[in-house]
């Protein structure tokens, strides 16, 4: 209404070591762990038992339901066991291990797929098993469905990578520049209505920036903007926002602003898809922080152990603290370095003791830091004194009204706390018994 | 191997914390105490250290009566303490000043809950407070290089109608009556640029305050000259800078804060105008900060992408 909002933004330090690290590929590991919770959605359903010989590239779990994908074989060798896991999430699913013979033999089914529009194309990623590569695991095939009805005019890229550390993203630009203009170009053709294409790049990518400005010099459709290197520029809505000036509103997609979002590596992954009929059973991750002795960025098969991938890159220096799958603003520790590579793994972060003591937390001085950094104007001390109301009722009203599900959990505001104060931690305590009790409340109304 | 530690992002912390916050206020407010020692001779030394030396051990008792956890490493009881001192003339005995800043420090703050939890601006209020009980500080005092006989300050001369004797550069260096710290107009607003570059305030609050202030004096006296005794004199400067930007008593939102900032300078020009005081900064901030919490909820941004509930 008043033209451009600016949003809440926050100067985290960039820490993009490897940036001038081409990915090196890791040599199968001895055994994967393939366990089936590795996309936002339905968990996949294995297929396999134990004593299969596998090849690379077969499916070993088919998608579990309409938001889900299928997970393939990453080396070749023998099903040793299917069993339970106990994944990071805290839920224990499915998981299969197979026992790798080192020859990486491809299944004979693999082979490229024909796409001709839309259909065929959904199909394609679909069979592929690929999810949203940034992070989020949001299974492709079905963002792509959201374009059948014509709805969609313009295909938003994120090469933001905002989050310290990772430079997987930006290796992606870099390495496999005709890969990503190839997957422009197939999305192009397959979905006719989308009118304007904008790449979202952080500034303190100037190369990538100058790359891919280059490769589409003479497209007029495609626009490469040059993004403020401030914390969250990646997260969803926000791009969306500074790159088309579009509102995601709050319970809704993309899709529904006529917006398409993709990750820089995830389009790459579909042209390449669409040239050797692959499926997503290797990704290339960024290793790094502060116990890490040489950062580097990997290519790895998934299901390899993240304490193999951390060997296999030269170890770390000191005793780590912590591990995180991803960066540090919204990495997600792991308790076990079984733990294996993810689709969504586009990071292994581990810090060393020090910069793994939790910090002591002091009184709220009011100083609205959170409050000017949060990309959605919300203010996070208002959640926080809400979710001190004793009775429900009361503090799950206050919760709605001060619109907490509008977070998405950047981390922003527990950042700058001088009091070094729990407030995303708190949110996520919030949404999760606001989700909860609106779902009952839903219940109880039909 | 141990066992990796296990927490919810993020895991990565800025350095700003507390004590650096309130460390920065500390150094912004160093060329100020130094210009009260120059200006009001070493009498003003002896205000800062009682009043710091007050506030911070009667935070440091009452934590240890209380059994809480002890607070004075964040700093923040020196600030109050220093900030009061240097809102103090020179003529004030060392045991108002202990009183004053006890009250300051235990009534206003600590009772409340500490850091944090306080309404009022607990330096703004010892200082009314000790406006109040003790009549020598709301007199002023002179400094030792202005020769004039009359104990008034500017503002006070201007009330009664007298004629200005400091001149305009004598008030921006500060050798005019007042506190020992509200007088050097350029010492405070070194601080003032030291703490926007360094993050802790926003420019907004100090510059619409003054701005305020001295517009309407402008608009009211229709003299320029006039309006900038208003702007240098008294406590404007450091109640701007140091008092009106305080965190805790004033709204968390930036739209708030020049908000805040705008009643204040509106209720100073009342009180200085029509008011029975000379000066009004310490009552328009102390009144401001009683109406925070509704400019924060009046100013609340509305979230991007937020739908009204129904």
């Amino acid at each position: 209404m008043f033209g451009f909002k600016y949003l809440g933004n926050t100067h985290v330090p960039h820490r993009k070591n490897t940036a001038q690290m081409p990915a090196v590929k890791m040599p199968p590991p001895d055994e994967v762990l393939l366990h089936v919770a590795q996309n936002i959605g339905a968990p996949a359903k294995v297929i396999v038992k134990a004593g299969d010989e596998v090849k690379v590239g077969q499916v070993i779990a088919e998608a579990g339901g309409f938001v889900s994908a299928p997970i393939h074989a990453s080396v070749s060798g023998k099903v040793v066991k299917v069993d339970k896991y106990l994944c990071y999430g805290g839920q224990t699913v499915d998981a299969v291990r197979i026992q790798s013979d080192g020859l990486m033999t491809v299944d004979e089914s693999i082979a490229p797929p024909v796409i001709t529009d839309l259909d065929s194309l959904v199909e394609a990623v679909r069979n592929s098993g690929l999810v949203g590569l940034g992070g989020a695991g949001f299974p492709t095939s079905v963002k792509l469905a959201g374009a059948k009805n014509g709805s969609i005019n313009t295909l938003v890229v994120n090469g933001a990578e905002c989050e310290p550390y990772i430079t997987a993203d930006t290796r992606t630009m870099l390495d496999d520049t005709a890969y990503v203009v190839a997957g422009i170009e197939l999305l192009e053709k397959c979905i006719p209505s989308i009118e304007s294409i904008v790449f979202g790049i952080e500034a303190n990518k100037p190369e990538c920036i100058a790359r891919l400005q280059e490769a589409f010099k003479n497209d007029k459709k495609v626009t490469v903007k040059k993004l403020p290197s401030l914390y969250p520029q990646g997260s969803e809505k926000v791009l969306v926002y500074n790159c088309t000036g579009r509102t995601v509103m709050e319970g809704k997609l993309p899709s529904d602003a006529g917006v398409i979002v993709m990750n820089v590596s995830s389009l790459a992954f579909i042209a390449k898809y669409a040239e050797t009929g692959m499926p997503l059973v290797e990704r290339t991750l960024t290793l790094d922080g502060s116990a890490v002795s040489e950062p580097k960025n990997i290519t790895a098969p998934i299901g390899t152990a993240i304490g193999k991938v951390i060997e296999f890159g030269g170890g770390l220096k000191e005793e780590a603290g912590k591990v995180l799958y991803g960066g540090p603003m919204m990495g997600v520790c792991i308790c076990n370095l079984e733990d294996p590579v993810l689709k969504t793994t586009n990071a292994i972060t581990a810090f060393n003791k020090k910069d793994s003591t939790p910090a002591k937390e002091t009184a709220c001085i009011h100083c609205g830091r959170c409050v000017s950094v949060c990309p959605h104007s919300l203010n996070p001390t208002e959640f926080a004194r809400a979710l001190n109301v004793e009775m429900k009722e009361v503090r799950m009203e206050k919760l709605d009204a001060a619109k907490v599900m509008l977070c998405m959990e950047c981390g922003s505001c527990s950042f700058v706390c001088p009091a070094n104060r729990p407030l995303v931690q708190n949110n996520r305590i919030a949404k999760a018994e606001l989700r909860a009790y609106l779902a009952h409340q839903a219940t109880l109304t039909k | 191997m141990e066992k990796l530690i296990v927490s919810t992002s993020p895991h990565l912390r800025s350095t700003t914390t507390t004590q650096t916050v309130m460390r920065d206020v500390l150094i912004a407010l160093l060329p100020a105490t130094v210009a009260s020692v120059v200006l009001f001779g070493i009498k003003a030394a002896f205000i800062v250290l009682a009043c710091v030396a007050s506030a911070v051990l009667s935070e440091a008792l009452f934590c240890i009566i209380n059994k809480r956890p002890q607070t004075v490493g964040d700093l923040s009881a020196a600030v109050t303490g220093l900030l009061l001192a240097l809102n103090l003339p020179a003529k004030t005995e060392i045991w108002q000043c202990v009183v004053g800043s006890v009250f300051a420090i235990i009534v206003v703050k600590c009772l409340f809950g500490g850091i944090g939890c306080n309404f009022a601006n607990p330096a703004i209020t010892g200082r009314i407070f000790m406006l109040i009980c003790f009549a020598k500080v709301a007199g002023g005092s002179h400094t030792v290089f202005a020769d004039v006989t009359s104990g008034a300050t500017p503002l006070a001369a201007i009330k009664a109608g007298e004629e200005l004797t400091p001149t305009l550069t004598d008030m921006l260096i500060g050798n005019r009556g007042g506190a020992i710290g509200e007088t050097c107009a350029v010492a405070l607003l070194l601080g003032f640029i030291y703490l926007v570059l360094r993050k802790v305030i926003h420019w907004e609050t100090p510059v619409i305050f003054m701005g305020t202030v001295f517009v309407l004096s402008l608009i009211i006296k229709g003299d320029l000259n006039a309006a900038l005794y208003q702007l240098l004199g008294g406590g404007l400067i450091i109640g701007a800078v140091f008092m009106a930007t305080d965190y805790v008593t004033t709204p968390i939102n930036r739209a708030g804060k020049c908000v805040f900032a705008l009643g204040c300078g509106i209720i100073t020009v009342l009180i200085r105008f029509w008011g029975s005081y000379p000066e009004g900064v310490s009552f328009s901030i102390l009144l401001m900060n009683i109406l925070s919490p509704y400019i924060e909820k009046m100013c609340a941004k509305k979230p991007l992408g937020g739908v009204k509930n129904a």
